[in-house]
């Protein structure tokens, strides 16, 4: 494969589709799938076979707003108009395709331009405009061009040079700049040495590497395979989830189209560059998210953590030096090598730069994807893109970096998103989970339902965290049912402090944070439970209380 | 001086020691006399860095780093008994009590086990949290030896022992937090599996999970001090 080819099948794709003057793009991501945007393909198809217009039914990846699904976006060649449909099903296929040319069908119409105008699409550029299962639309959208352009121009010091001047941080969580992360495997003593990409995305309420992986697969393979060049590795690992099936089954299209057009294998581009890539798969272990939880599961044995360091980056897989990034992370490379470091520096916060993709979840009216510039104010991302608080409700809270995360409330809104900002409100930036909450959530709750969480995928190797948050869980239900005393809540607060800073992994170091945050900023909702045995949010059944009185 | 110099000077508890590169400071601060409480290490056996006790300060670090495994720097100083230390050791203890079962009046183990000797030497007067008592097994389907997983602590001294000296890896983790299991070869009865009796396991067990059944009652000390011996022997061949 060269560029020259590469630019030849752009060539024929773009040929293919001049035939057509209208391309209805049907969303086939799980929740749209979960709602039958499969049969309502089936019946796209068959609908513009029979008419006399030349329509192409394409199958995409997650198109954003999941609420609304099954999502369906009719590109023209006539009118430059994107029309958005909102929950289409089969029955509505005749009528879409009647319209082609004219007036959109009304009752489907989907106005959202709010939530779509503030955002900034890197890493989702290409969901929702191509087939997730065919290499050629990839390619058609710029796709390989980076790496090839790495592999026949770019020094691998060069490349490391360019991911560092980007300023792009890890989007996992930890927020470990990628470039110094690269710059040290890269220096690590060896010759063999491995890629790994985690695909362990196991927060509640968290599906952004989900979304990508089955919306646009070849992006992180072409990430990872740039990686491979930079820090001097020849095999990759792809660490998902067995609980993502349809992630699974693209990115194995994905890998062996790759591989049927020469952009993994050896001599990639007719250079001295090796490269190809694994699927593991994860045996829902949540902890196995952790860096050297997930080696520990990739060479076959119990997915614990092991005291760091040593760093995976200096011995990782089999003791080799390792490089692991997130899902989004490799996402974030092809875009910053064709654009430059520069672009993306540009782009987002101080400190936090370029796009954060979220996973909008809870009382929101528009749940689904978002992918906005970093230092966005929170309440741009609720109110503005998200919707707002449906039915009436008043917003009290958003979680943000799920289980290990803390809770905002809403005189915080206004702090631009940024790993730093976050962190300093008692919360973490995570892997993008956002969950909004309204006046019917109770926050001892939440916290509760996120503690019983931590508990149950602790892995059990130490004991702050193994013995801490069952304790930690034992106190919360007691609060919970009406049986707590200002005695436990003193207990729980001990607790967290030792959790926090003794757990030996990032599992238990922030399983607290829930915990600490809803004491921090919904304290009052504590002492209601305990003092007055009432649930000011009534959602905690005060069982116990009442017995006592009784 | 070479640049590659081996040999580190650093503090420990406001002592000046020197140490070889690439010794951990628990070493280190035994070789000086300086006490670092540990349950899950024992010389002789790698190093997990599980129980969390032997936790010391590094001046200019907020984190805490377990002695059994970070190695020495140049320069560095380390305390091993602050306050922040003691409470969190203290904790720690208090979560290892309230569990499982740990009576001691009534275990075999009752004055030579490391877990109540940890806590007379932390000054564990009481504990503050709700006993969590779960019902489990014991397995005396062996001829010479019981395991009880009530007493147990999941330190997996046994599980490093079984698979590092013996070679046999008839011990392993079952299930995961709080319902973490020691098992004996696929979760079979101790007594029917591929166990060879020697009793390095129970020697090294801290506390009373794991005993000798011919030794029941007050009387049984163990003798975990054999392990870096026959290391040396073994190297030495």
């Amino acid at each position: 494969m060269t560029i020259e080819e590469l630019e030849q099948i752009a060539k024929n794709v773009k040929q293919e589709n001049e035939k057509y003057d209208y391309e209805i793009n049907v969303c086939m991501d799980l929740a749209c799938a979960s709602q039958g945007a499969d049969k309502l393909k089936d019946a796209l198809v068959k609908a513009a076979e029979a008419g006399a217009k030349k329509v192409l039914v394409r199958r995409t990846g997650c198109m954003g707003p999941c609420s609304h699904g099954p999502l369906v976006r009719v590109d023209t060649r006539v009118d430059p108009d994107e029309r958005l449909y909102r929950r289409v099903n089969a029955s509505h296929a005749e009528a879409i395709v009647k319209s082609l040319g004219g007036v959109p069908v009304p009752e489907l119409q989907c106005n959202l331009n709010e939530h779509f105008d503030k955002q900034v699409r890197v890493v989702l550029e290409n969901a929702g405009y191509i087939d997730p299962e065919r290499i050629d639309d990839y390619i058609a959208r710029d796709g390989y061009k980076a790496l090839l352009t790495v592999l026949t121009e770019m020094t691998p010091s060069g490349v490391v040079h360019r991911i560092t001047e980007s300023g792009l941080r890890g989007r996992g969580g930890g927020g470990y700049p990628t470039g110094l992360k690269w710059g040290t495997v890269a220096k690590a003593a060896g010759d063999v040495k491995y890629v790994v990409c985690n695909g362990d995305e196991g927060d509640p309420g968290a599906f952004m590497d989900r979304s990508v992986m089955e919306g646009d697969p070849h992006r992180v393979i072409e990430g990872m395979a740039i990686a491979a060049y930079a820090v001097g590795a020849s095999k990759g690992f792809i660490y998902v989830r067995a609980e993502y099936p349809v992630a699974v089954a693209r990115l194995t299209t994905a890998l062996r189209e790759a591989r049927r057009h020469g952009l993994l294998g050896n001599n990639i581009c007719n250079t001295p560059f090796n490269f190809d890539v694994e699927i593991r798969l994860g045996a829902g272990a949540f902890v196995c998210g952790e860096e050297t939880a997930l080696i520990a599961s990739i060479e076959g044995r119990r997915g614990t953590p092991k005291p760091r360091p040593p760093y995976p980056a200096s011995s990782g897989l089999w003791g080799k030096p390792t490089l692991i990034n997130n899902v989004e992370t490799y996402a974030n490379i092809a875009p910053i090598v064709r654009n430059g470091g520069k672009w993306f520096f540009n782009m987002g916060s101080e400190r936090s730069k370029g796009t954060k993709v979220f996973a909008l979840t809870g009382k929101i009216a528009n749940t689904g994807l978002v992918e906005v510039p970093m230092g966005i104010k929170l309440r741009e991302i609720i109110e503005e893109i998200g919707g707002g608080v449906p039915d009436g409700h008043t917003f009290k809270a958003v979680q943000t970096g799920g289980p290990s995360g803390g809770c905002i409330p809403a005189d915080m809104l206004d702090v631009g998103v940024s790993y730093d900002a976050l962190l300093k409100m008692g919360s973490i930036m995570g892997s993008g989970g956002m969950i909004v909450m309204d006046d019917t959530s109770c926050m001892v709750n939440v916290a509760r339902f996120f503690i019983e969480f931590c508990m149950t995928e602790s892995c059990g190797k130490c004991i702050p965290c193994r013995a801490g948050t069952a304790q930690m869980f034992t106190l919360l239900t007691r609060i919970c049912d009406g049986s707590g005393t200002m005695d436990d809540l003193a207990l729980l607060e001990d607790l967290c402090s030792t959790v926090k800073e003794t757990s030996l992994c990032g599992l238990g170091q922030t399983a607290p944070n829930p915990v600490l945050s809803t004491l921090k900023y919904f304290r009052n909702e504590y002492i209601e439970h305990i003092v007055h045995k009432r649930c000011p949010a009534g959602v905690c059944n005060m069982q116990a209380a009442v017995e006592v009185m009784a | 001086m070479s640049a590659e110099t081996d040999v580190k000077t650093l503090v420990i508890d406001e002592q000046e020691v020197s140490a070889r590169a690439g010794q951990t400071i628990l070493e280190v601060a035994r070789e000086n006399e300086i006490n670092i409480p540990t349950l899950c290490h024992l010389e002789g056996l790698s190093d997990v860095g599980a129980c969390r006790m032997c936790l010391v300060e590094i001046k200019g670090s907020n984190k805490l780093l377990p002695a059994c495994v970070a190695t020495v720097q140049e320069g560095m100083e380390v305390s091993t008994n602050t306050e922040r230390l003691q409470k969190h050791r203290r904790t720690i203890l208090e979560l290892l009590f309230a569990e499982r079962n740990h009576i001691c009046s009534v275990c075999v183990s009752n004055g030579h086990c490391e877990l109540q000797t940890l806590g007379q030497e932390q000054g564990l007067t009481h504990v503050r949290l709700p006993y969590r008592n779960p019902e489990l097994s014991v397995d005396a389907s062996h001829e010479r030896f019981t395991i009880d997983h009530n007493r147990c602590i999941l330190c997996t001294r046994c599980v490093r022992v079984c698979t590092e000296i013996e070679g046999a890896h008839i011990w392993d983790v079952m299930g995961r937090g709080i319902n973490s299991l020691i098992i004996s070869d696929l979760h079979q009865d101790w007594g029917t599996s591929a166990c060879t009796r020697c009793g390095k396991c129970v020697q090294v067990c801290p506390t009373g999970a794991l005993f000798d059944k011919s030794k029941i009652g007050s009387d049984h000390p163990k003798y975990p001090e054999f392990l870096p011996y026959l290391n040396l022997m073994r190297e030495a061949q």
